[in-house]
């Protein structure tokens, strides 16, 4: 049980990386990657909302919207329902809401972290890295305890990869690049290098 | 200001504003599809759908929705739209919704249609904004293309589906590169499409932060 989760988290962290191998959460990634100190906070962000969105949504397709889901109502006319075609307006309104709701008891209790993170909390919503997780989870059927682990792994997994591009581009000022080149252009070649790196963990077996 | 003109609304996000080289928008859900032409095509062809309709949605009822919840209405608008295509997908195109999986719900989260929302869909007129929609979608159809088109034809030697280069192992002559086919190559590509759309149009490349001095010996410093 133990060994499945943790190879569950080794692979959603390394082998399966939300952003070097799916491409996901991509437009925060490369517009939010300048400085090591703003990617951290974002990735802890990502790490939070991730962890609670996945196993929230778990719960609503398995108990609300798969087929024959709803039967735990005991009323026959729902226990054949199959309200799956919903599933994508259910799991972005959980996410939309949950953002919100972190933001204000952040803003409550810690509002040092909550003024750390800033802009970047209520802008997690429109990240696909956090409806991707969802979806992968959906396809994959995970039961509730994998998704929560598959959740924050790919949390892990996203915020690893941030920092490293920042602590990169960083590095990057110092070095001659053609002036074409400069800024965008170059970061999606030092992402596509860092993607083929990330991919030598792809031949892991756990 | 004046209302823009259609024509430039349709063309200035081809090359001059294109959404992925220059606004950093909706490179997410994309470039996992891109390793064979029909998906690349079916995808464009699914967000050009929904990017059009959506910011013409949003601007028909843009007097109407609250300031504070309108980036709920506009995602209630999308996903609608999303679902839409996503039920076409599966139920006249199974083959390719199975092989694009996650990645037509992801257009949801696809940054450029919330952002052509908020930026354009929300003050202009319900046709100048569906012209906006269908002209950034297009802008963001060429990258793609380019692409889908460079990722294939060298990955597989083959051209939707239709060989091009016939490849060592059935008896021909090209050796397919296996690194255009994975993830990886899709950045560097989009990184050179950018690179050359900014020696053609110099007036996008970003400034410098600041610039380092050129070497220089002791002896001359001093």
């Amino acid at each position: 049980m133990f060994e499945e989760y943790l190879s569950l988290f080794i692979r959603a962290v390394f082998v399966e990386n939300m952003a070097l191998a799916f491409f996901l959460g991509m437009c925060t990634f490369l517009a939010i990657s300048k400085k090591v100190q703003t990617s951290l906070g974002l990735g802890i962000a990502v790490i939070v909302v991730l962890t609670i969105t996945v196993p929230v949504n778990n719960l609503i397709l398995f108990n609300l919207l798969d087929e024959g889901a709803l039967a735990w109502t005991g009323i026959p006319a729902l226990e054949s329902i199959d309200l799956r075609f919903l599933g994508l307006l259910c799991y972005i309104g959980v996410i939309a809401a949950i953002v919100q709701i972190l933001e204000m008891t952040l803003d409550r209790y810690v509002p040092a972290l909550y003024n750390a993170l800033g802009i970047f909390l209520p802008l997690i919503t429109v990240n696909c890295a956090i409806l991707g997780a969802s979806l992968f989870m959906v396809e994959r059927q995970y039961d509730f305890g994998e998704s929560v682990i598959f959740g924050f792994g790919a949390g892990v997994g996203w915020a690893l990869a941030i920092v490293l591009l920042a602590g990169i581009r960083e590095k990057l000022k110092y070095s001659d690049i053609p002036a074409p080149l400069q800024g965008l252009g170059i970061t999606f070649i030092i992402v596509g290098l860092m993607s083929l790196g990330f991919m030598s963990f792809a031949g892991v077996q756990l | 200001m004046a209302e823009p003109r259609l024509k430039d609304v349709l063309f200035q996000p081809l090359f001059n504003n294109n959404p992925i080289a220059l606004q950093i928008l909706g490179i997410c859900s994309a470039l996992a599809i891109t390793t064979t032409v029909e998906n690349t095509v079916v995808m464009c062809l699914a967000v050009i759908f929904v990017l059009t309709f959506s910011n013409f949605f949003i601007s028909l009822i843009r007097s109407q929705i609250p300031t504070n919840i309108r980036i709920i209405v506009q995602m209630t608008v999308i996903t609608s739209l999303v679902i839409v295509v996503d039920q076409f997908l599966q139920a006249y195109a199974y083959e390719s919704s199975r092989q694009l999986s996650v990645f037509v719900g992801l257009i949801i989260t696809n940054c450029i249609i919330l952002g052509r929302a908020e930026a354009f869909a929300m003050s202009n007129s319900p046709v100048a904004s569906a012209v906006d929609g269908f002209g950034n979608a297009l802008g963001y159809s060429i990258v793609l293309l380019f692409v889908g088109v460079a990722r294939e034809l060298f990955g597989s030697g083959t051209l939707a589906g239709i060989t091009i280069l016939q490849p060592v192992a059935e008896g021909g002559w090209y050796e397919p590169n296996g690194m255009m086919l994975l993830p990886p190559s899709a950045f560097i590509l989009i990184g050179g499409f950018i690179w050359m759309l900014r020696v053609w149009k110099p007036s996008q490349v970003e400034e410098t932060p600041f610039r380092i001095a050129p070497n220089s010996r002791t002896a001359e410093a001093y």
